[in-house]
């Protein structure tokens, strides 16, 4: 680059050197006005009172405060990136917390469901029970009045055996014997 | 050149721009006289306050577009000196920073039609080269005292070697401010100087025939020059302020 620019700087030269030789009335400008060292005393007092304005208009108001913009620029990039994990994390949190929440609601609704179940059975169980007692209670109440009715009808045929029996004696002419009759008829009802 | 045919139409004045004179009548230019220097210098100075106190004024976190440029001019010059010199010259950060922004906003005032341009002038690129070339030594004695010296002894060469580098790197020393500046000067004055060269061939249609051909020719060239003005202006700009960052970091720590 330098190269190139000196290179510029040359011919830059050249050609003024060529224009001024050429344009006769450009001869007072001739010579390079850089070079006129009458000026450098005024160039340079006023280089310098720029440049110390510039430098303290710099360093104490603009530098300062850019630096600052800066500073605080990194620190709220750096906070809100924490004040992120932060709420990553406590997303995380509560995912896991409600996870845990349905976790557990799932085992108490299932322990609610087996319990009830359990109960149910045990009424259920219950109700099985009471009413295997009840109906075998009235089953054996039935057996007893059928044993019962079954007694009383061997009973009453006994009774009318024995009566028709003796009904049959009498009017064949012979004499009733009560033990007698009931004697056969008992001999006959066995077989 | 055309000039011989046409030498009474053209005017060929293309150091005309870099005359200093006074504002204000007269023709003498004493030290206190309000010239075109003052005159561009201290718009330089007012673009800097309008650019870096105006534009920064609302320090807001997310800037506004002038507040963001003089960010990015920081951000480029502090990284610049933290990177070439080191940690501990970022104290010279505000005189560097301001040789850089004095240096880009004349380079880039200049190139306004019309403008004079303070770093065309080696009154004004030496002595800037020559504060840096004063700093740089001052800093050198006073963080290293006679160690210091140990920069022109080149202690990695063989033995009989060495004088003869250190004669090399005296001069070599002594060299830089004057490169330093002639570089800013030579290529700020080269660039306007040719751009007004082919300005002067521009008007050459309305003279002569030939002009038909020159004139879009010379335009064009004018265009094309302002191209790489305007990347020159940035760039010397950027060497110039690298360059003393380099030095800096010599001065602070002269060890080859």
């Amino acid at each position: 680059m330098a190269n190139t620019t000196h290179t510029a700087a040359d011919t830059a030269t050249e050609a003024v050197g060529h224009a001024a030789e050429a344009a006769g009335h450009a001869a007072q400008s001739a010579g390079m006005p850089q070079l006129d060292t009458s000026t450098f005393a005024n160039q340079i007092f006023w280089l310098v009172v720029a440049l110390i304005v510039i430098y303290f208009v710099l360093s104490r108001i603009a530098l300062p405060r850019i630096g600052g913009v800066l500073a605080d620029r990194q620190r709220t990039i750096t906070s809100d990136i924490a004040a992120a994990e932060d709420l990553k994390a406590k997303a995380v949190e509560a995912e896991k917390a409600y996870n845990q929440a349905l976790t557990d609601a799932r085992g108490e609704a299932a322990r609610i469901v087996a319990e009830a179940r359990a109960e149910i059975q045990k009424d259920l169980d219950a109700a099985t029970a009471k009413a295997d007692a009840e109906i075998s209670a009235k089953a054996a109440e039935s057996a007893r009045r059928i044993d019962e009715i079954r007694a009383g009808a061997v009973e009453s045929v006994k009774a009318v055996a024995n009566d028709t029996a003796a009904a049959l004696v009498s009017s064949l002419g012979g004499a009733a014997d009560d033990k007698a009759i009931a004697a056969a008829v008992a001999e006959r009802m066995k077989g | 050149m055309a000039t011989e045919e046409h030498s009474e139409g053209l005017a060929f004045h293309p150091m005309d721009q870099f005359i200093v004179k006074p504002l204000f009548g007269g023709d003498e230019v004493g030290v206190l006289t309000v010239t075109n220097v003052t005159l561009w210098m201290a718009i330089a100075v007012l673009g800097i306050v309008a650019l870096f106190v105006l534009g920064t004024r609302g320090r807001a976190v997310i800037p506004s577009r002038t507040q963001s440029v003089a960010e990015l001019a920081y951000g480029f010059v502090h990284k610049m000196v933290e990177d070439v010199a080191g940690h501990d010259a970022v104290k010279f950060f505000p005189y560097i920073f301001t040789l850089f922004i004095f240096i880009v906003f004349s380079n880039f005032l200049g190139l306004l039609p019309k403008a004079f341009t303070p770093t065309s002038h080696i009154a004004v690129t030496a002595f800037l080269a020559l504060a840096v070339f004063l700093t740089v030594t001052i800093v050198g004695f006073v963080k290293h005292g006679l160690h210091f010296l140990g920069l022109f002894w080149v202690s990695s060469a063989p033995l009989p070697l060495r004088p003869v580098l250190a004669l090399i790197e005296v001069i070599s020393y002594f060299v830089r401010p004057v490169s330093h500046s002639i570089r800013l000067a030579g290529n700020m004055m080269a660039g306007h100087a040719v751009i007004k060269v082919f300005a002067a061939f521009a008007p050459l249609v309305l003279i002569s025939g030939v002009g038909i051909a020159v004139t879009p020719l010379s335009i064009l060239a004018i265009t094309a020059i302002y191209g790489l003005e305007i990347l020159v202006a940035f760039i010397q700009a950027y060497v110039f302020t690298i360059l003393t960052c380099v030095y800096l970091k010599d001065a602070l720590h002269p060890a080859h």
